[in-house]
Parts: C-alpha cells; structure tokens; sequence
C-alpha cells in the first residue's frame, strides 16, 4: 500500500487521472466504430508537431523565469522565418533550414531584447510574459501589413500588400520533414519518422546542454537563486541565456509545425498555442520550476491524446462535441493547479 | 520650497501615462474625421458602459493582490443572471435588478472560490487570476451549452440553438437600457442618462466610505505588508478573500450595466475581454498595480474610450488600411497593462536593491554609540 501510495505521490493525481481516462478513450474506441489506427496516427502526429514548442518551455523553467507565458515572441520568430523562407522561393529541405535560419537569428535578437525585460521584473515573469506576447503578437500584426513582402502566395491576392492570414506551403516545404522516412504501417497510420527523430535530435540537444557547465549553472541560479549568486554565477547572463534558448526553440518548433500542417498561420495564430503549450508540461509533471525532457514527453502525448481522442470517441458515442469544452477545462485547469502549488 | 519640488515632480510622474494617452488622442482626434458632439456622445456611452467595471478592480488594487483579472468569474455571473432575466421575459430596470439578485450569489461563490485559490498563490495573483477566468470560462460554457434547455428549463425555445439545448451564440436583451432610460435627459445634442451615472456615483460613495470602515482599513494594512497585517492579529488570508468576493460581485453588477447599455449579449466570448479592457482603462488613468483612486478609474476609461475610439479611423486615414488601426489599438490596450506591470515591478525591484545595499552599509560601519 505504501509503494502504491508513494507511486501515486510521484506520479501525480493530475497525470494517473488524464492518463486513465485516455486509456479509458482508446480501450473503447473500437466500440464506436472509431479505428484505432487513425486514432494511434492522430496523436502520433499531433505529438510530433507540438513537441518542440512544449520543449521550449524547459530552458525558461529550470532558470527561474517560470512558465513561458511568452511564447508567441519564439513563435513570432519562426513565422518570420516560414515566410522569409517563402518570400525568396526556397523549396524543400533548403526552404526549411533557411526558415530555421531566418528563424532562429530572429528569435536571438528577441529573446534577448524579451530575457533583458524580464531580468527587470523578477517575481512577475508570468503575467509580464503573457502580455509582452499579446502586445508583440498585435505589434507584428501591423508588420505584416507594412513590411515589403511580395511572392503572391504569402500576400493578399485583390491587393498584393499585406501577408494573408494563412499561407499555404504545399509548394515550398509541404511535410519535409514528416515524411523523411515514414513508414506507412496500414493505410490510415503513416508512422511521421523524422519528425519524431527530429524532436529526439531537439530534445538531445537541450538535454546535453543541461549537462554542460552552463547549463548546470542555469539550473543553479533556477533552483536556489543565492546560492547561484554566492557561487559567482551571473544571475542575469544567465537568464538571458535561457530566455534566448526558450525563443530560439520555440522558432523552430512553429516552423516543425507548420511544415506538417500544410500553411503559415499568421496574425493571432500564435496566441493559441500559448496555454496549450504551457499545459502540456505541466501535464506532464513540470512545476513552476521544475522541468525535465521526460516531463515534455509525457505531457505532449497525454495532452494530445485527449486532444485528438476526446472529439472522435466522445462525439460517437453520446453525439455531443465537448471535446472544446474539455480541452478549456483541461489544459486552463491544469495551469491554475500548478500555479497554487507550493513553490519548490 | 524643495518639498514643492518633490511634490510636482510626483504629481508629474503619476500622470505621465495620462498625459501621453491625452496627446495620442488629441494627435489623433483631427485626423479621425469624427465631430466634437459624436465624440462627446460617445464618451459619455462608453463612461456609462465601463466605468462601473473599472471601479471593480479598485479594491483588490488596495489589499495588495494587483489587478484582479479574475474579474471576468463576475462578468460571467452577470451574464447567467441576464441570460436568465431575458428567458423569464421581465424587461426594463427591474429585469436587471432581478437579474442582479439572481447573479449576486453566483458570484460571491465564484468569489470565494476564487478568493481561496488566490490565496495558495501569494505573488503571482494576477497571472492566478487570469488563468483562473480562463478556466471558470470553460465551466461556464459548458453550463452554457449542455445544462441550459437540457437540465435548466427554459420557457422561451427562440433563445436556445436549433438542436433543442444551448443557449444561442448571440442574445437580444429585453431589458436593454434599463437604466439608462430611467432619467435620460438631452443636453445640446448629448444624451445623458443620470439614472445610470447615479449608480456609478453610488459606487464611488460605497468605495470612499468603504475604505474608512474597519474591513476597509484591514485590507489596506494587509496591502502594505501582509506580514506586519498578520503578527497584528488582521486575518489577512479572510481579508484577501473578502477583497476578491466584493470585487466579484461589483465585477457582475458592472456587466449588467455594461450589457444593458449594449443591448444585446455576446454569449460565449463577451466577458474574455472585460478584465483586459478595464485593467487597460485603469492604468491609462494613471494608476499602478498596487495604487488606484476613483479618478484614475474614471478618467482613465474616458482617455482609454476616446483613444480606442478615434484610433481605427485615424489609422485608416493616415495608412489607407482599416485593419491597421484595429491592431493598433489591440497592441496599445495590451502594451499599456505590459508598460504598467513592467514599471511597477521594475520599481519595486529597485527599491528592493537599495533596501539590501542600505542594510549591508549599515552592517559595515555600524553607528556608534
């Protein structure tokens, strides 16, 4: 009883009820006539594609500046990326690594200017970072009227000025990515290979960093602040650095989503990853700051697989669609739940 | 002389952000097209409109918990009380105060609640706060769109969606103008409704002399110092909950006002913005996230108002585009609550770091005796 109540202690009563209630989902599937190939397909792609942006949560929590309410300035970065990309007609692999290019020497340039902001209000980061997104999302929103794109795919068609609100890359760098290696398993579940090699790449590299000297500095100054300070850590650099790192995967994650989701969502897209991206790693059993690769990972499936189960489960077998409703509840639910917690 | 000084350059700093916003407007008004009595009606619309719902956030401002963005639990809880008024048919201003009476618990509840969660999250009320509406949102939606006409009679079916249950998206509003017809009177071309500017006049009163009350003066005190409040026998977590619970409820009587001047209702996603809105107006009227008086309330939603107003237009006129005003006026609303908390905490900060550098001097050279 005892080890049953430490599991449960562990592993969190947030994450045993959600992960039930989606094995609950796919165990009666199949008795709503809903395949579970397409199902297993769904969440499979669905993971693959917002993967990378729940990483990009990792670097801000473990140094302290708390859950990246702010990542529509990543996400921003990388849509700046996608277009630039466009805009100059690369296609396939060489349209995405110039997208991530563009996208992640945007995302430096933020991140800085966003991680020296945030130096400044130490203790708010959150609803600081959740604003400065929505402002730079309306800021950019004017940006994308003004600046001077001019491929006829990216801007408006009546006026030839303006970028469209979605941006469709089925001629540039359409599933580059997600079809790298894909093995079609049967004919509705294509097994996205290298976009789930991409994210392990991803997820590597934010792992090694953490085992390198700074990244553990990083940690420090997350963990306990004045020991970090009395180590000779500079607090400040620090954070900076994470803040760029967040940023610069956040970039790349939109980009990776984009390329499996067929367009370039521009104008307010970004605003609706923010709580479902922050949701999904504290599903996964982040805290305000904690966070680990496997905390991600968990959280990313966990969070899509309701995502993708709820609506085809729930709408066959009692006909009303609350999958919305559930994913409101869920994910907002889950964030006030961290955010009472104790810290530490 | 020099404490004249000081005294004009804080009254300087205190209305630096009104200031600004006075010229964008006055920049922008020319260039918008629009005439002074259009403007003038306008404004007096829009004071009507979401004064009430600025002055909500006074209180919690006052006890230390920043901007209550949880205001919106209280919208929502106005709005059940309307969407139900508007089903039983009762119009006009008694409509709304039954309306009133049929929210009041709702929100009290939904402010205790809240209440009670922000107290487990000392230091991050506001982002708290604000994940805290999202999520109510969800429950209310979900009230909404599957306990009404299924579980919850209704008696009018034209209100519900076309499948039998769920409220429609949008709702016409038979108690419309409820309080604004009460005493309309015209003055030059503007209409004025003192019915409803006697309301918000209450509010103020009940705020004034609410501060002098004995829960008033606890609640200042565990704004200063929720500590010191504490070891001086103020129960402050009671006092925070109270804080929020009145703050609530103003927040649902400041919809009602706010919907019966519009006059129809925006189900699902009219309340999101209620807290973005009024937490915009209040801080364009100069005040920070741990000090706001009336005036910054009122005079802040008339500046916010005209701005927000005027902005599409001159956009349009300057740039050609329509559309770029719009996001203009987004990006202002959300830049200035970014501005206000960025400097408030910046400052506080500071203070902070002259406080540490101030006590390790006097750790160094201790005084003599």
């Amino acid at each position: 009883m005892a080890e049953v109540n430490k599991f449960i202690k562990n592993f969190g009563w947030p994450r045993i009820i959600i992960g039930g209630f989606l094995l609950t989902l796919f165990i009666v599937a199949p008795i709503f006539g809903v395949r579970i190939d397409t199902s297993l397909n769904d969440v499979i792609v669905r993971f693959g594609m917002s993967a990378i942006m729940v990483l990009s949560m990792v670097p801000m929590i473990q140094s302290g500046c708390g859950l990246n309410f702010g990542i529509p300035v990543g996400l921003v970065a990388g849509m700046l990326g996608a277009v630039t990309s466009i805009e100059f007609g690369f296609t396939g692999m060489a349209g995405i690594l110039v997208a991530f290019l563009v996208g992640i020497l945007a995302a430096a340039v933020f991140g800085f200017l966003y991680g020296q902001l945030l130096n400044r209000v130490k203790g708010d980061e959150m609803i600081i970072a959740t604003y400065v997104g929505y402002s730079f999302v309306f800021f950019m929103n004017m940006m994308w009227l003004i600046l001077p794109f001019k491929n006829p795919t990216s801007v408006q068609g009546f006026k030839g000025e303006g970028l469209r609100v979605t941006i469709s890359i089925q001629d540039y760098w359409f599933h580059k990515i997600s079809d790298f290696l894909a093995l079609p398993i049967s004919s509705s579940f294509i097994f996205p290979t290298g976009m789930l090699l991409f994210f392990c790449f991803m997820a590597f590299l934010v792992w090694a960093f953490f085992k390198t000297k700074t990244g553990t500095a990083m940690t420090a100054v997350g963990s306990n602040p004045d020991y970090a300070r009395a180590a000779g850590i500079n607090i400040n650099k620090m954070r900076t650095i994470s803040v760029i790192l967040s940023t610069m995967i956040a970039a790349i994650g939109i980009i990776v989503y984009q390329q499996s989701f067929g367009f370039v969502q521009m104008y307010n897209s970004p605003l609706a990853f923010v709580f479902p991206s922050v949701a999904a790693v504290l599903l996964g059993g982040a805290s305000v700051n904690k966070a680990s690769i496997a905390n991600v990972i968990i959280g990313t499936l966990l969070f899509q697989g309701i995502l993708t189960m709820t609506p085809s489960v729930i709408n066959s077998a009692i006909n009303i669609d609350v999958s919305e409703i559930i994913r409101i509840i869920v994910s907002n639910g889950m964030i006030v739940y961290a955010l009472t917690r104790k810290a530490r | 002389m020099k404490m004249d000084k000081n005294k004009i350059g804080k009254l300087l700093t205190a209305s630096a952000v009104p200031m600004l916003f006075l010229l964008i407007c006055l920049f922008a008004i020319p260039l918008s097209q629009f005439s002074g009595s259009y403007l003038l009606n306008n404004i007096v619309t829009r004071l009507i409109r979401n004064s009430f719902l600025v002055l909500a956030l006074l209180l919690p401002v006052m006890a230390g918990m920043g901007i209550n963005f949880g205001m919106v639990l209280g919208a929502m809880a106005g709005q059940i009380g309307l969407i139900f008024v508007t089903d039983w048919g009762v119009p006009g201003a008694p409509g709304l105060i039954l309306a009133a009476i049929i929210a009041t618990p709702i929100a009290m509840l939904l402010g205790y609640f809240g209440g009670r969660v922000l107290n487990r999250a000392k230091g991050r009320e506001m982002i708290t706060s604000m994940m805290l509406g999202l999520f109510i949102s969800g429950i209310y939606q979900f009230f909404l769109l599957y306990v009404c006409g299924s579980i919850v009679p209704f008696k009018t079916p034209g209100m519900l969606l076309s499948r039998g249950y769920g409220v429609r998206n949008a709702l016409t509003l038979n108690v419309a103008k409820g309080f604004d017809k009460l005493l309309l009177i015209r003055i030059g071309g503007v209409n004025i409704p003192v019915g409803t500017f006697m309301i918000i006049g209450l509010i103020c009163v009940f705020t004034v002399w609410f501060k002098k009350t004995k829960m008033g003066q606890d609640m200042r005190a565990v704004g200063q110092d929720m500590h010191v409040a504490s070891t001086a026998g103020i129960a402050m977590e009671k006092t925070r909950i109270q804080s929020i619970m009145i703050s609530t409820v103003l927040a649902c009587y400041g919809q009602i006002i706010y919907l019966q001047n519009i006059g129809t209702l925006n189900t699902y996603n009219g309340a999101d913005q209620a807290a973005l809105f009024a937490a915009a107006a209040l801080l364009v009227g100069g005040a920070t996230v741990s000090k706001a008086t009336i005036p910054n309330a009122i005079i802040g939603t008339a500046l916010f108002h005209l701005m927000f107003l005027v902005m599409p237009m001159a956009g349009k006129y300057i740039t050609g585009q329509a559309m770029l005003g719009e996001y203009f006026r987004m990006f202002v609303s959300y830049g200035v609550v970014t501005l206000a908390l960025v400097l408030h905490s910046w400052k506080r900060q500071k203070d902070k770091e002259m406080d540490r550098s101030q006590f390790r001097i006097a750790v160094a050279n201790p005084p003599d005796k």
